[in-house]
């Protein structure tokens, strides 16, 4: 096995920077309710806090299909179909894939 | 549904069941980025300990475009450090729900928090999960697929198929805008939603690597805030009505 010591410092610089990242948030709300004087977050907080993982994931969907083509357009109106009727994870899922998978290959578009 | 905050080894399993789905296509995507690490030059246990310390995915992967003899070391780190910045959104956004928990608890599963896990386990939060061990396990379950699929495309090289040819690049996006849809709790969500995408939108064009991500999800979250901030100063009585009962008896156990 080999390993050269300037890139496995460059790899534990990566992971370090990274690991500060995703302790950071959880750390500094720690912070801001503490010196508020409670354990918690307050309401208005909480409700910002609330807001964040629908605000990530259209931010996640959005830019990534409206830079590709009709193609991902189509799969993902499949997905959000299959989501909202079937409630299930895995079919959504597969439902994305396979129509995307399929319009590529038909080179319908 | 009313369970208090508790981290078990139930939670644990849980999530990491509930992964499995979302594990493979990490698979398919730690495969690539093994075959890029051994073409990058990295030995097998260099690109092992990349997947295993680092545990990011799309740094890891701009990390191999820039993989160049000598390395640029600053660059490599400063690029990791901006393209993870949506990671502190992300952990704010479980304060909540892990605040009651034990920091031999907590810290140690951050280190498990990817945009997945993180995105499937506030949909369990949304609809009631109170285990912390949720985040853990369904992260657990992405490390191994990640791990072991770095492993795998290293030794394999590059007979492995592209994974765009299965439609396996859209499957993130399938996940996510699976959940969204789960989140989905009525009107009062357009407007916070709209901001985000359209934020996400104008900075994807704008500016480079996953910038887009945070700025859409801070914009995205401050809209909703400032709402629920107007809502409740008007004291709109419609508020109770409008949300689902559930969530009510959430927030009331969240003040215990």
């Amino acid at each position: 096995m080999r390993i050269d010591p300037v890139t496995l410092l460059t790899i534990l610089g990566m992971a370090l920077v990274t690991y500060a990242t995703r302790v950071g948030g959880f750390w500094m709300m720690s912070r801001i309710t503490r010196q508020a004087g409670e354990g918690r977050a307050s309401p208005r907080l909480e409700a910002w806090l609330s807001h964040i993982p629908g605000a990530v994931l259209i931010s996640l969907v959005v830019p990534a299909v409206l830079s590709q083509g009709p193609e991902e357009i189509m799969a993902l109106a499949a997905t959000v179909l299959v989501a909202w009727r079937a409630k299930n994870l895995l079919l959504a899922m597969l439902a994305g894939v396979i129509v995307v998978a399929a319009l590529r290959a038909l080179n319908v578009f | 549904m009313d369970d208090p905050v508790q981290f078990t080894f139930d939670g644990v399993a849980n999530g990491f069941r509930r992964s499995l789905p979302i594990g493979l296509s990490v698979f398919a995507y730690g495969l690539v980025f093994g075959v890029l690490a051994r073409q990058a030059g990295l030995s097998l246990l260099e690109s092992v300990l990349m997947s295993g310390w680092v545990f990011a995915g799309a740094s890891q992967f701009v990390a191999m475009d820039l993989w160049v003899s000598p390395l640029p070391v600053p660059t490599l780190i400063l690029t990791t450090l901006v393209l993870n910045l949506r990671h502190v959104l992300m952990g704010a956004a479980v304060y909540p729900w892990f605040a009651p928990l034990r920091r031999r608890q907590i810290y140690p599963t951050l280190f498990f928090m990817t945009d997945e896990n993180w995105a499937l386990s506030m949909r369990q939060y949304a609809a009631g999960e109170r285990d912390g061990g949720f985040l853990l396990g369904s992260g657990l379950m992405i490390y191994l697929a990640w791990l072991s699929a770095a492993m795998g495309g290293q030794m394999l090289g590059a007979s492995i198929p592209d994974p765009a040819r299965w439609g396996l690049d859209f499957a993130f996006t399938a996940v996510f805008a699976a959940l969204l849809v789960g989140m989905w709790k009525g009107k009062q969500d357009v407007l916070p939603w709209a901001a985000a995408a359209a934020t996400a939108l104008l900075t994807s064009y704008w500016l480079p690597g996953k910038w887009y991500i945070l700025l859409g999800g801070l914009a995205g979250s401050l809209v909703g805030a400032f709402i629920d901030g107007k809502r409740s100063r008007v004291g709109e009585p419609g508020l109770q009505a409008a949300n689902p009962p559930n969530l009510d008896g959430k927030r009331e156990r969240n003040e215990l």
